[in-house]
């Protein structure tokens, strides 16, 4: 494409290999001024990389940079400030015990003289930026304080501080709840309005249809389109993306639910500050089905999880598996009563990121005979079920066994667990948040293992706070809302709207909030 | 009793100012994320360094300065290891902590023809009321000019930490070193700044101990004060003033253990020589799990690492 100064960004030909590794090939990208533009690709197709090039973090070995027109070198990230460029990376880098005022003017700091910080001047600064854009955060409030989403604000405004016209957010809404991708949706389109450029890297779907103009795909270093978000469906930018027909939809057949395996009665559980998370909450899980847990975050999701597995306290209730009370024992006892957890952390709870991928495999065993004996791990054993894991689970790179974990993408360490987990064939598997942050191929496939699962005959539990997954994957929906389940549906029997109403407090069969 | 009271004041300062410019150096470096366990070792340097140029010299401010020179360049090794190479730093600083004594020892016997003391300076630094005082009480707050020092030094770096960017941007290194540096933050550079005031400030408390609570260097001149100081860093929350503050506790155990009437009470004098490691080891078993140090404390800064 010609380099004209209607582009904000033109990105021609870029090369970037490491090592013997090419992540970027002969890639182009073109975006034209006060547009949003996403770029879609899996994990590890080469998204992050292009946009760490244009912001200087790494040199591309090969290729052009324009801005606006004119032919660009940029060597940092200075410099890529000083042209206009910000980037909103997908790990917050933000200083916790930092004020928001603090965040954004480090590095570019107001001072009265002699280096002397004047806080009154920075605050004013930042307050204006508040109100131009629309990005309602308190300048004193601390970082660790204030939510995922403010702090995402928080990230813009540093951008912004710094007098960016070109915005560059890095899987923006992993993090965030739906309400929250609302309102940046809507921030994005208050910053084009003013005449700024945004490129999205995502590989959300329906988040580039909502929100983008244009798309650029590329796929394994490869560039492979750019379209207008208006003339495709989510299946074609899918296909697209991962290089072969993906079914969005999640294929099953209804249920034939068994026995009850897991119930959980009247229960009460207080969260960290000792206030009330779960209140008086009731569920069952029956062989064979799938129950989803809906509702937005912060309802007592994540204190169920952690007091059926007994990572924290119950205050009173009960928790069954097969009849038998599991509450106030241990994780162990959690593990030996045949439930599988999948976390929704991974890296914090789901693996220790610098074992080995095969010390990661047997967490759960390796006190059991093969994997160990008279207290000494057998390492053949453990290497040859971390194989077949891996093999069974098409880890890549397939020959990581004897890798950290740490080193791989988010879909494979989530492949490990979930492998690890459905391995120890367990009654009751709970799966938190299981795909979030991963790519659709990837999510296909966790889909498919939890209904392959289920045909099985295991009693899956299933929490997400994305309410399209629940309600494609589940065959029973519990609506959960300040701890309490406020309602409870078989699949197809109310639509999104009526379950979303509900998640957000809304009344249902006289039922009070 | 005003005497008593008074003499257990004065030496609580007087034994303070060395911990605490080695509190200080402890804050410094572990502010922008580099932890210094070596300060033990630069404090050795330090005091033989001062003893030995104040007495060559015969000016004890000489002697002063070139000690936290001393201090610095010693700390210097403890930069190189951790934060270009990106060592261990505990390993780092227990290495200094090693060669530190050795080294003053060695070249103790070098410039004092074989002794393992130095000479005595001829004038320790000064004090702030000048000469001896003929009041008691007057003598005993005839403070050391070092307490003096010692107490600038941490208002500065309080106000520079908490008042001027540069504190901001040092703070920030400790805190999220990739946040820093996407800002355009030498994370490097911040942090060898860093050990190195520390490491001078550490030479200081060395000669502080040497020129002027005592008067040469001896072998045990320097006998934990540095571990002290680390205790007095955590104690103090890792902020200057917290740090003053515990230095000033661990201060005045040690008065409290050359305390007259207790000196010739019935609790054995090893008891109360104990009395300043006890504390530190009680205060560390009650504050170490609560006081948060800076986050990225002790760990290297690499450039792209998830």
């Amino acid at each position: 494409m010609e380099v004209s100064n209607e582009y904000a960004v033109q990105m021609h030909g870029i090369t970037k290999t490491f090592g013997t590794f090419c992540a970027l090939n002969q890639v182009d990208l073109d975006v034209k001024r006060g547009t949003i533009h996403s770029l879609l690709g899996e994990n590890g197709a080469g998204k992050s990389t292009l946009m760490n090039v244009l912001y200087g973090l790494y040199q591309a070995d090969e290729g052009e940079i324009y801005l606006n027109g004119e032919k660009v070198d940029i060597t940092n990230p200075n410099v890529a400030i000083e042209h206009g460029i910000g980037m909103v990376h997908q790990h917050f880098m933000l200083v916790d015990n930092f004020t928001v005022t603090q965040n954004i003017i480090l590095g570019n700091e107001t001072t009265s003289h002699m280096g002397v910080l004047d806080m009154k001047k920075a605050r004013e600064n930042v307050k204006k930026l508040v109100e131009k854009y629309g990005l309602e955060v308190d300048p004193d409030a601390k970082i660790e304080d204030i939510s995922v989403g403010m702090q995402q604000r928080v990230e813009i405004l540093k951008a912004l501080y710094r007098g960016a016209d070109l915005l560059i957010l890095d899987e923006p809404t992993a993090v965030l709840t739906p309400q929250e991708i609302e309102d940046l949706i809507g921030i994005m389109h208050n910053l084009i309005a003013d005449g700024k450029t945004i490129i999205i890297i995502t590989h959300k779907l329906k988040e580039i249809k909502e929100s983008s103009d244009t798309c650029t795909i590329i796929r394994r270093g490869q560039y492979v389109d750019t379209v207008k978000v208006a003339d495709v469906d989510e299946e074609e930018l899918a296909s697209k993306m991962v290089g072969r027909q993906v079914q969005l939809v999640v294929e099953k057949t209804p249920a034939k639910p068994g026995e009850t395996i897991f119930e959980v009665d009247h229960l009460n559980v207080k969260d960290d500050r000792g206030l009330p998370a779960v209140n008086d909450l009731s569920l069952k899980v029956h062989a064979g089905e799938i129950v989803g847990i809906a509702g937005i975050d912060g309802n007592g999701q994540e204190e169920l999880i952690e007091a059926i597995t007994n990572l924290s306290k119950t205050e009173s209730g009960t928790i069954k598996i097969r009849g038998t009370e599991i509450q106030n024992t241990s994780p162990r006892n959690v593990v030996n009563h045949k439930i599988a957890t999948i976390h929704e952390d991974r890296q914090k709870r789901g693996l220790v990121l610098d074992f080995t991928v095969a010390e990661n495999t047997v967490l759960e065993k390796y006190r059991t005979a093969p994997y160990s004996k008279g207290g000494m791990l057998n390492r053949a054993e453990i290497g040859k079920f971390a194989n077949q894991l891996i093999k069974d689970y098409d880890v890549r790179p397939e020959d990581c066994a004897n890798h950290p974990a740490r080193g791989l993408s988010g879909g494979n360490q989530q492949k490990i667990i979930i492998g690890r987990e459905v391995a120890n064939e367990p009654d009751l598997l709970i799966a938190m948040q299981p795909t979030r942050g991963l790519d659709v191929g990837a999510i296909e496939y966790v889909h498919k293992t939890l209904i392959r699962e289920r045909d099985q005959g295991c009693a899956i539990l299933l929490i997400s706070l994305e309410l399209d997954e629940v309600m494609s994957v589940a065959d029973t929906i519990d609506v959960i809302y300040k701890g309490q389940i406020v309602d409870s549906f078989k699949q197809g029997e109310v639509d999104e709207k009526t379950i979303g109403l509900l998640m957000a407090g809304g009344k249902q069969n006289g039922k009070d909030s | 009793m005003l005497n008593d009271i008074s003499l257990l004041i004065g030496n609580t300062f007087m034994y303070s100012a060395p911990l605490i410019f080695g509190a200080l150096g402890g804050v410094i470096s572990e502010r922008s994320g580099v932890v210094n366990l070596g300060i033990e070792g630069m404090m050795t340097v330090g005091a033989f360094v001062g003893a030995a140029v104040g007495f060559f010299s015969g000016n004890a401010w000489v002697g002063f300065l070139v000690a936290g020179l001393a201090g610095g360049l010693f700390a210097l090794l403890h930069a190189v290891a951790a934060v270009t190479f990106k060592a261990d730093q505990t390993i780092s600083g227990i290495a200094l902590n090693l060669i530190g004594p050795g080294l003053a020892l060695f070249l103790c016997r070098l410039c004092f023809s074989g002794a393992t003391m130095s000479q005595p300076v001829p004038h320790k630094l000064p004090k702030i009321l000048g000469g001896a005082q003929s009041n008691i009480v007057a003598q005993n707050f005839n403070f050391d000019i070092t307490v003096i020092l010692a107490f600038l030094v941490m208002m500065a770096m309080w106000f520079i930490l908490y008042r001027t960017k540069w504190g901001l941007r040092i703070r920030s290194v400790g805190e999220h070193p990739a946040a820093a540096d996407t800002l355009g933050i030498n994370v490097n550079r911040t942090r060898y700044t860093c050990v190195l005031v520390s490491g001078i400030l550490a030479g200081f408390g060395g000669a502080a101990m040497t020129l002027a609570v005592i008067q040469q260097f001896t072998p045990t001149a320097i006998s934990g004060q540095g571990f002290i100081a680390l205790a007095a860093v955590i104690f103090g929350k890792w902020t200057p003033q917290g740090a003053y503050a515990a230095c000033l506790l661990f201060g005045f155990a040690q008065a409290l253990s050359v305390f007259p009437s207790l000196a010739h009470s019935a609790i054995p004098s090893e008891v109360l020589a104990m009395l300043p490691y006890i504390l530190t080891i009680v205060v560390l078993i009650l504050f170490v799990g609560r006081s948060v140090a800076p986050k990225e404390d002790g760990i290297p800064y690499e450039k792209g690492v998830r």
